[in-house]
This record gives structure tokens, C-alpha cells and sequence, in this order.
């Protein structure tokens, strides 16, 4: 098994036609991902490496069982699109568009959770369970995605797109492999957290680690690590802390949207307190992550 | 981006909040005479876009027009937290019976805007909130559902605040939250609201985030407030140095080649992305490296794009060596990275064998990116070798030279 996608999961992608969205597909479907459809107002008949194009999400979802939808259009449009999938039954969304305006965000977020949908993103490369299915850009063109993620144990979930890929590819290479890959993206507001994504981990049997790639800015850690001091898991925990200079430079903003220091709960040391505290153990370097993982896989008993 | 305090009272007098008379002053003289016209007892505050003023001496009282003058002397001169005031917001002072406290920000874990109340104004909420953790109030707001002034209402009455005052603060905590939606804040704070022996209330003091992203749809607001566009609002204003890496970027639409940030060491970085560079930077720095730079490239740039950026850092006076460094990419083509490097370069006037002290790309058509560095003599390594790895090599090289 994997995380949200399988081999079988059936997509659309809105905003097919666009530039990216067209390679975008293109490698999606050398991957083996089954994107049955595109949506581009105005563009129903048209194909995009023949995939059909239809002017709504309903055309689609009238006919046939869609599982999930990656929104890929500019941000003006974006929230619209991502209502119209959720109003149209599409219980996953990916959204893939940077610069969403906050409000927007938190309420197509508030509306998906009203009609039982998740999403993934925004401003995020989107989910891979390898050897079976992606869902975004993530990995890039198949060969390449191949390479970095290649069917393992481990999940993944990264606010940074590229340090998902980075992170995998450091467990591919160590053998250990990924089980799911979350790019969850690098905004303030985001459709799903570490913490609301780890009973999809813990309910897999696939996975049997956890590597997150966590950064300063916003409470994500801190409710990571209280989930875990309140649940347990059966699944050891590594993290990986990006940008500890930005401790020193409070109200400068540099990587994504939600990465700012502004009060002592933003700083990497107070999440690094925070996560340690509950166990997690927080890597120095990346290439640390697997030989941590391995350690406590060992410890646990694990056949990895 | 944060709005000073005279332009967060500006927008909350446009939804009718009460403030006191007030006026901003860029000259001592000129608060003189803005003291002189309101009268009586004035407060002058500091115009920074930072906290702390109170405790740096950048808020005094002044009973006439003389001693307003050289209370604004004083603090125009004086320096908060690395920042120089715009100038001084000259306001009447009322005597306060109490006061009050109420902002609008974003909860995201909850992933709802949250309006905090409290009847203890004036002091660190923070420090309310963990003390007397009764005094204070927080009420979630829906996405969905348009705002409604009840949701004010329960704000300040779980306070316990009851009788003619629930009315009036409730009418400026739904104002605040107005304000807060309509012009896309990250915070809208109101500390202290003040009552007055008479029983009205004043805001006193404001501040005001708004997202970054929002400025365009709020141009009209900015405009009337005068915000000019370059106006960047970071902690810090922009040097000479990121105002032309922000014109690199600018100047061609493919690929980002953003957030360029001056740091006063001597090894100039190109890396990316997003995640990567902060990644980097901080492997640069762990290894006893001095960034000359931050920045962040991504998205499969131009070759101007990655020659301009490496051409500016080049160019940067004491430095002589960069580190081209990136996470395991997807969709930035190496060659093009390479190419575009290389270019910038000898640009600047160096040879790229001696210049870059590493490349480490790993991605799509690296094969044709590994023969242009090898033609060129650049050192370059693939994914077996981390991201930490990459950065020590490159500061070995450093201390080397």
C-alpha cells in the first residue's frame, strides 16, 4: 500500500493546456500516473497528449470515478478551481500555484474539510507513492523521478518541493527507499500538515519511518511534535531543520511564504526543542537521515 | 509587509474607529507645532516599523509646544532596533481609566482567523495569556460564513466585560476584523484600546501586517497611504546590492533567481530552491564558511538569468570565489545552469576554473552540463555527494586560497 494514491488512482489536471501543466502531463503520464482528463474552459474537444479537455470538472465526474485533481492554474483562478473540484465529489486535490492569498486558502481548506476532500499544497510539487503514481510535478520527468525515488519504507513530507526530492533521493540511495513523498508546500495556511498526515502513515502498512524537512515559521512542528506526545506512533520520527540562520534575523523572509521569524515560536531552536522533546530525532545534515532512520528501524525490530 | 502605526490609524479612522487628534511630523519644528495646535498634554511617538519603542526611549510625553520640539529632536536621532524613524506621530494624550486589548491574526493550525480579546491592554499578551490566562479571549471565525458582529461580541464578553462598554468595544473589535479581511492582513492589532473617564474608547496605539502577496490587490489602499512600490518593508531597507539582483530577476520572466540578501563574507552563493538555499546557507556557514550572499534560484531559469546573478556576485567587492550549489532539481536543466554560470563569470572578468569552487546540480541533461564544466575546468560533483559535503569542499577551498 501507500499514502492517498495508488497505482490505480484516477486524476484530472485543471489547467491542462498551460504551459507547465502540458509537460507537467506529459511526464505524469510516463510515469504510469492514469490522468484520464484536463480541464481548460473553453478548450472542451481539444487533447493534451491525448488526454481529453473538458470546459468544467463535472463533465468529468458525471461519467467516471475521478480520485483526485491537481489544480495547475495562475493564482487569480486558483481558489475558484479548487471549489469547483470539491463541489464536483473530488475527494483529493493537489494545488500546485504559488501566491494564493491566504484567506483564499483557508477557505477553499475550510470547504474541503466541510465535504470530506483533502488538499495537498499550495505551492507544493505534490505526492509520488513510487513505482505506482504521481500526482504533480514532483520528481520531474519519469526517468529522473525514477532515480531519486524508488520504492521503499519511508515517508516523506517536506514543506520544501526540492528538499522532498533531495531527501528521498538520500533514502533511495541508502536503500531504504520511499514509501509516499508529501511535498506539502511552503505556505503559511496549507490544505494538510505534518500532524494531520501521520494517521495516513501510521495506518500504512508500507511505512515504517517518517523523514520531515521542516523549516522556521508557523506552529506545523510544535503540533507534530504535540500529536505525537499525545498519540505515540509506531513509526520513528527523523527531521530535518533548514535555515537555523534565520534565528538571527527576525521579520526577514526568505525561502517560502510562511518561512519568517516572528516571535520565539518560529525560531528553529524552540521547533528543534520542541520535536526533540518528543522524541524526534532532528538531523544535523541530511545524509544523517537514513543512517538515523536505519538505527531506530533496527531498534524496533523492523525488516528494512 | 508592516504598516507604521500613523498608517494603521489612518485605516482604522476610514471604518470609524475612534483615535485620538493626531498629527505625523518629519522635523522637530514641525511637531512643535503640531503640539501647539492639539494643545494641552502630547504623546510622541517613534514612526519605526519595529516593536520595543517604549523601552528605547522612542515614546515621550510633552507638556507644551518647547518641550514637544525636544522630545522630537530626540527621538528622530534616535536609532530602534537598526532602525531609523520616519518621523514622529504627535498625539493628543488623554488620561486612561483602562485599557485594552484586541487583534485579528491567523491561527494556522486552525486554519481560521482567531480574534484575541483582553481587559488587561498595555502589556505583553503574550505574558497575559500564560498569567491570567482569564482575562483573555479567543474566538475563531469561519472561512465560509461572512463575519458577523456577534463574533465581536463573544470576543470581549468572554472577557466579562458587561454594560455600556461591551457595545463600544465590540463595535471596535468588528471594525478591527473588518479591516482585518477586507485588506488581507496577517495582523491587526489594537494595543491599548483606552476608556476614557468619560467612558469612550480611543485606540491608542495599532499595528498591522499585510501579506506580502496581497499588495497588488490593495494598490488603492497603499497609494492613498503613500507606500510607494519599492517600498519593501523588510526589517531592514534593501541595499545597492539586492536592488539589482532584484532587477536580475525582474528582467526576464523564466525561472526565479529571487531573494537575493547581502551578507558580509567573502564565498558568494548561487544556490536553490527555496528549501535548498536555506539548507545550503546554512551548510555553508556550519562548515566555517562566510556567505558573501543569499539567494534563492529555481525554476528552470534563463541562461541570462543564472549569468546576470553570477555576474552580480562576482561583482561584489571582496569577492573573488562562488559555490554553485543546488537540492537533487526537477524541472532547472543543469546545462542551462552551467552555461548561464560560466557566462556570468567570465563576465565579471574571472576565469571559471579558478572562480567556482564546486558545482553540484544533480538533475535533468546533467550529462550535457558535466561537458560544459569539464571543458571549462570547473570542479563539479553529482548526488553521491550531500549538500554538506558540496559546501565543505567549497569553504576547503576557501581557506586554501
Amino acid at each position: 500500500m501507500s499514502v492517498l494514491i495508488d497505482a490505480d488512482s484516477t486524476f484530472i489536471v485543471q489547467g491542462i493546456t498551460g504551459r507547465e501543466a502540458v509537460t507537467m502531463t506529459r511526464e505524469l503520464l510516463d510515469y504510469g500516473s492514469k490522468v484520464v482528463g484536463g480541464v481548460t474552459p473553453g478548450r472542451k474537444g481539444r487533447e493534451v497528449h491525448g488526454v481529453p479537455v473538458e470546459d468544467t470538472v463535472r463533465a468529468f465526474t458525471e461519467r467516471e470515478q475521478i480520485d483526485g485533481a491537481i489544480v495547475a492554474v495562475p493564482p487569480a483562478f486558483a481558489t475558484d478551481a479548487i471549489l469547483e473540484a470539491i463541489e464536483a465529489g473530488v475527494k483529493l486535490i493537489v494545488v500546485v500555484t504559488e501566491r494564493i492569498p491566504r484567506a483564499e486558502v483557508a477557505r477553499a481548506v475550510e470547504y474541503a474539510a466541510q465535504e470530506g476532500a483533502r488538499i495537498i499544497g499550495p505551492n507544493c510539487l505534490g505526492l509520488i507513492a513510487p513505482g505506482k503514481s504521481k500526482m504533480g510535478g514532483i520528481g520531474g520527468a519519469a526517468d529522473a523521478t525514477r532515480r531519486a525515488f524508488q520504492p521503499g519504507v519511508i515517508g516523506v513530507m517536506s514543506r520544501s518541493g526540492g528538499m522532498t526530492t533531495e531527501i528521498s533521493n538520500a533514502l533511495s540511495e541508502a536503500g531504504l527507499g520511499v514509501s509516499t513523498a508529501i511535498s506539502i508546500g511552503g505556505d503559511a495556511i496549507i490544505g494538510s500538515t505534518y500532524a494531520e498526515l501521520m494517521p495516513l502513515f501510521e495506518a500504512d502498512e508500507q511505512t515504517q519511518g517518517i523523514a520531515i524537512y521542516s523549516e522556521p515559521g508557523g506552529p506545523m512542528e510544535a503540533q507534530l511534535a504535540e500529536h505525537i506526545a499525545e498519540h505515540g506512533s509506531r513509526l520513528p520520527v527523523v527531521a530535518f531543520m533548514a535555515g537555523r540562520f534565520m534565528d538571527e534575523m527576525p521579520g526577514m523572509r526568505f525561502g517560502h511564504a510562511g518561512t519568517i521569524v516572528e516571535g520565539r515560536a518560529d525560531t528553529t531552536a524552540d521547533k528543534i526543542a520542541r520535536l526533540e522533546a518528543a522524541g524526534i530525532a532532528v538531523a544535523e545534515r541530511i545524509e544523517e537521515i537514513p543512517v538515523l532512520l536505519r538505527e531506530r528501524l533496527d531498534a524496533n525490530g523492523s525488516g528494512a | 509587509m508592516r504598516l507604521y502605526e500613523h498608517e494603521a490609524k489612518q485605516v482604522l479612522a476610514r471604518h470609524r474607529v475612534a483615535l485620538p487628534q493626531r498629527t505625523v511630523a518629519t522635523t522637530a519644528d514641525e511637531a512643535a507645532s503640531a503640539a501647539a495646535e492639539i494643545g494641552g498634554r502630547v504623546i510622541i511617538k517613534s514612526q519605526v516599523l519595529t516593536g520595543g519603542r517604549m523601552k528605547a526611549g522612542g515614546v515621550r510625553f510633552a507638556e507644551s509646544a518647547d518641550e514637544a520640539r525636544e522630545a522630537a529632536e530626540a527621538i528622530l536621532g534616535l536609532e530602534i532596533n537598526g532602525q531609523q524613524p520616519m518621523g514622529v506621530l504627535v498625539e493628543q494624550a488623554s488620561p486612561v481609566a483602562q485599557e485594552y486589548y484586541a487583534a485579528v491574526t491567523w491561527d494556522a493550525s486552525a486554519k481560521r482567523p482567531v480574534v484575541i480579546f483582553s481587559d488587561m491592554g498595555g502589556i505583553d499578551i503574550e505574558e497575559v495569556a500564560e498569567q491570567h490566562p482569564e482575562h483573555l479571549s479567543r474566538t475563531h471565525i469561519s472561512n465560509l460564513r461572512p463575519f458577523s458582529d456577534f463574533e465581536a461580541k463573544l470576543a470581549v464578553s468572554k472577557v466579562g466585560v458587561t454594560g455600556g462598554g461591551l457595545g463600544r468595544l465590540s463595535r471596535i473589535v468588528a471594525a478591527l476584523t473588518r479591516v482585518f479581511l477586507e485588506y488581507d492582513l496577517t495582523l491587526a492589532e489594537i494595543n491599548p484600546i483606552g476608556r476614557l473617564e468619560d467612558g469612550s474608547f480611543l485606540a491608542l496605539d495599532s499595528h498591522m501586517d499585510m501579506e506580502e502577496e496581497a499588495r497588488g490587490a490593495h494598490a488603492a489602499l497603499l497609494r492613498d497611504l503613500g507606500v510607494a512600490d519599492e517600498d519593501t518593508r523588510q526589517a531592514r531597507p534593501p541595499t545597492e546590492f539586492e536592488i539589482a539582483g532584484a532587477q536580475v530577476d525582474a528582467a526576464d520572466t523564466r525561472g526565479v533567481a529571487g531573494r537575493v540578501v547581502e551578507f558580509d563574507g567573502d564565498l558568494g552563493l548561487i544556490i536553490g530552491a527555496g528549501g535548498g538555499s536555506l539548507t545550503l546557507f546554512d551548510a555553508v556557514r556550519s562548515a566555517g564558511g562566510r556567505p558573501a550572499n543569499y539567494c534563492e534560484i529555481g525554476g528552470n531559469p534563463s541562461v541570462a538569468k543564472a549569468a546576470g546573478l553570477a555576474k552580480l556576485v562576482m561583482s561584489k567587492p571582496g569577492v573573488e570565489k562562488i559555490a554553485v550549489m543546488m537540492n537533487v532539481v526537477s524541472n532547472t536543466r543543469v546545462d542551462i545552469m552551467a552555461r548561464g554560470v560560466i557566462k556570468g563569470v567570465i563576465e565579471a572578468g574571472y576565469d571559471p576554473a579558478e572562480a567556482i569552487t564546486i558545482f553540484r546540480i544533480p538533475g535533468s541533461w546533467e550529462e550535457e552540463g558535466v561537458k560544459i564544466l569539464d571543458r571549462y575546468g570547473v570542479e563539479w560533483v553529482d548526488r553521491s555527494v550531500s549538500m554538506h559535503e558540496a559546501a565543505q569542499r567549497a569553504v576547503a577551498k576557501m581557506q586554501e586560497a
